[in-house]
């Protein structure tokens, strides 16, 4: 038995007999391999192929797929739908961007700061990303209630404000949807921020208290530079995130009133899923590519990102 | 290392939060700023702290963010307690007061019952055990094959599984349905088979990544003197790396099950049989049908389990999130 650490350690060999292969090891190997190869060869790589074949191909599943070269790409791009769809999602990204970007960089700026039972602080800020998704859509829509007796119109009237239509109005519906997602993902976000806050080296407050720095100073000129990189990541991950959103809409409003909030991947699902649309494969996923390669194009920036400071 | 080796353990380890932000050293330093906290070198320095209006204004803004933090983070779920067992009617008129008529725990007997909510539940236990076992047997043994046996081919299957991360998951919604629709070599469809979210479920390249990232930091010596004392590679996987590996093991598996208990579109796709689905595609079927106190009773049977698990391995959890935000999209 050459052992494990022989591909390591001795040059390759040249003629290689099925028993000295699996002597030298290479039965085993491909054994661990096995269930990455099953499981990515059958669930990931093929259907990514796949979807790329699909979208040039027409099928109902019935009868045998036939290649439509860009047809499905054509279909869905003069689809009136689809600019409602873009516009929505991309309002949806802006809102999320304006109300889930600052808050929870200010909070972790903050909850760096405390000293005591700072644990507590990080598991309250938390709290909400473990509640499951479908319960807190669930519990939103019942607090969004439009009549003067829902919870939130309650609680605003208390100081006089309101009541608010919530997700009954075409203006106001997607910023609630935002508000809600934003509630469910921020306490992610913040930790994320947090441990890059730990990391940043203490000699550089320390450095800059002895040049007289007032603490507003640095924030502005320690912390904020610091936390460039990792706030540039989180901007990338979260526009990948809200560009693929489904569940909001799906469950609160699905797609409404009148449109306003359609998302992108609501568009995806209604055409291979939907009630009356539906079965549209080729077109579902004609945009999905379409989507990806948008998406492709952020995560390599993201990727490109990592990497060169991982390297620095 | 050539470069192309290279890329795929960067771009894991650059994941870690502290990685990508510190020069080489700082470490000990930062790492010893959560640990101690009277330390200086924070935004707030010990001088700060010496004058009476910092002091005051940091005091008094630690208790508004806590205070903040305490109605976002605990109000809703506090609520959803209080509605759980408050009468229908009490709550739609009047939702901010407490128990005006007195309670209802009739709401959670009902919710339990008439929802069959035991019944999801188990699925949804089901569903999370078997996707949490796919990901740990696929992470493990391909990490272990790709990190430490590394045969010649492993750059291309590295390569291969990154690869994937770059392409959204909504790429794979239909193609995959379609696929679990005919899978190929099984011969029968595998809709309403629990298998069909297991198995895809195993395909989660962040974890083979992290897992092979972990054992490449393991050092070789060990591995060297296990194989002098004769063991072979599955000897040496069950008896030195698996249990070497247990803290990277913690948080994958948190991950795992937590993702399985929030996933709603695909188990939704594969799972129409009411009597396989789980809680999450459940409760948005029956909101429309039952009561509103049964509702948020269900509700809140719904979010004890994944809060308490939480609590109990709360460290695991932060650390999982604070290198995790590459899982998400």
């Amino acid at each position: 038995m050459k052992g494990i650490m022989s591909s390591l350690s001795t040059p390759p060999r040249k003629r290689v007999g099925p028993t000295s292969w699996v002597r030298g090891g290479g039965l085993s190997n491909l054994i661990f391999l096995l269930p990455t190869l099953v499981v990515f060869g059958v669930f990931s790589w093929y259907p990514i192929g796949r979807a790329v074949v699909m979208s040039l191909q027409q099928t109902n599943l019935v009868t045998a797929a036939q290649w439509v070269g860009l047809d499905n790409f054509r279909h869905v791009l003069t689809d009136p739908l689809l600019l409602t769809a873009l516009r929505n999602t991309g309002y949806f990204a802006l809102l999320a961007l304006i109300f889930g970007y600052p808050i929870p960089l200010v909070l972790a700026v903050l909850m760096s700061e405390v000293r005591r039972a700072r644990g507590l602080y990080s598991a309250l800020a938390y709290l909400p990303v473990v509640v499951p998704p479908v319960v807190a859509v669930l519990l939103w829509k019942f607090f969004y209630d439009a009549s003067p007796t829902g919870v939130f119109n309650t609680v605003l009237g208390w100081f006089g404000i309101g009541p608010y239509p919530w997700l009954q109005n075409e203006s106001t519906a997607m910023p609630s949807l935002v508000l809600e997602a934003t509630w469910a993902a921020a306490g992610g976000t913040v930790i994320i921020y947090l441990a890059a806050l730990t990391a940043i080296p203490p000699e550089l407050y320390d450095a800059a208290s002895v040049d007289g720095a007032s603490i507003w100073k640095k924030v502005w000129h320690v912390t904020l530079p610091q936390l460039r990189g990792v706030l540039l990541l989180t901007l990338i991950l979260q526009l990948i995130g809200t560009s693929q959103v489904f569940l909001e809409p799906y469950l609160f409003t699905g797609g409404g009133p009148s449109n306003s909030t359609m998302t992108i991947l609501l568009l995806i699902y209604n055409y291979a899923f939907g009630q009356s649309l539906g079965g549209d494969f080729g077109a579902a996923t004609a945009l999905s590519v379409m989507l990806a390669v948008v998406l492709g194009v952020l995560s390599a920036g993201y990727f490109r990102l990592t990497r060169s400071w991982a390297a620095s | 290392m050539t470069t192309s080796v290279e890329k795929p353990d960067t771009a894991a380890d650059a994941v870690q939060p502290r990685m990508p932000l510190r020069p080489a050293g700082a470490e000990p330093a930062a790492a010893s700023a959560t640990r101690q906290p009277e330390v200086t070198g924070a935004i707030v320095s010990s001088a700060d702290r010496r004058r009476p209006l910092v002091r005051r204004c940091s005091a008094s803004l630690n208790t508004v963010v806590l205070v903040v933090l305490l109605i976002l983070g605990l109000g809703p779920l506090l609520w959803l307690a209080k509605a759980a067992v408050t009468p229908t009617q009490d709550t739609l008129r009047l939702p901010m007061s407490l128990w005006p008529h007195g309670l209802a725990w009739s709401n959670l007997s009902t919710a339990w019952t008439t929802m069959d909510l035991g019944r999801s539940l188990v699925n949804t236990v089901c569903i999370a055990a078997g996707a949490w076992f796919c990901q740990i047997v696929v992470a493990t043994t391909g990490g272990y094959a790709l990190s430490v046996l590394r045969p010649r081919y492993a750059r291309i299957v590295t390569g291969a599984v990154l690869s994937t991360l770059l392409v959204p998951s909504v790429v794979l919604l239909v193609p995959l349905y379609l696929t679990i629709l005919n899978p190929p070599g099984v011969g029968h469809s595998l809709i309403n088979s629990f298998w069909a979210v297991w198995l895809p479920a195993g395909a989660n390249a962040f974890n083979v990544l992290l897992v092979k990232r972990f054992f490449d930091n393991l050092p070789r010596e060990i591995f060297e003197a296990a194989e002098v004392d004769g063991a072979g590679p599955y000897r040496l996987f069950a008896s030195i790396v698996l249990p070497m590996s247990r803290p990277i093991l913690g948080v994958v598996s948190v991950f795992a099950i937590i993702a399985a208990w929030k996933d709603y579109l695909w188990p939704m796709l594969v799972l129409p049989d009411p009597a396989k689905q789980p809680l999450s595609v459940r409760l948005p079927v029956l909101a429309g049908s039952v009561e509103l106190g049964t509702l948020l009773a269900a509700l809140m049977i719904s979010t004890i389990a994944p809060v308490l698990l939480f609590l109990v391995v709360q460290r695991l959890f932060l650390r999982g999130a604070g290198l995790g935000g590459a899982l998400k999209g």
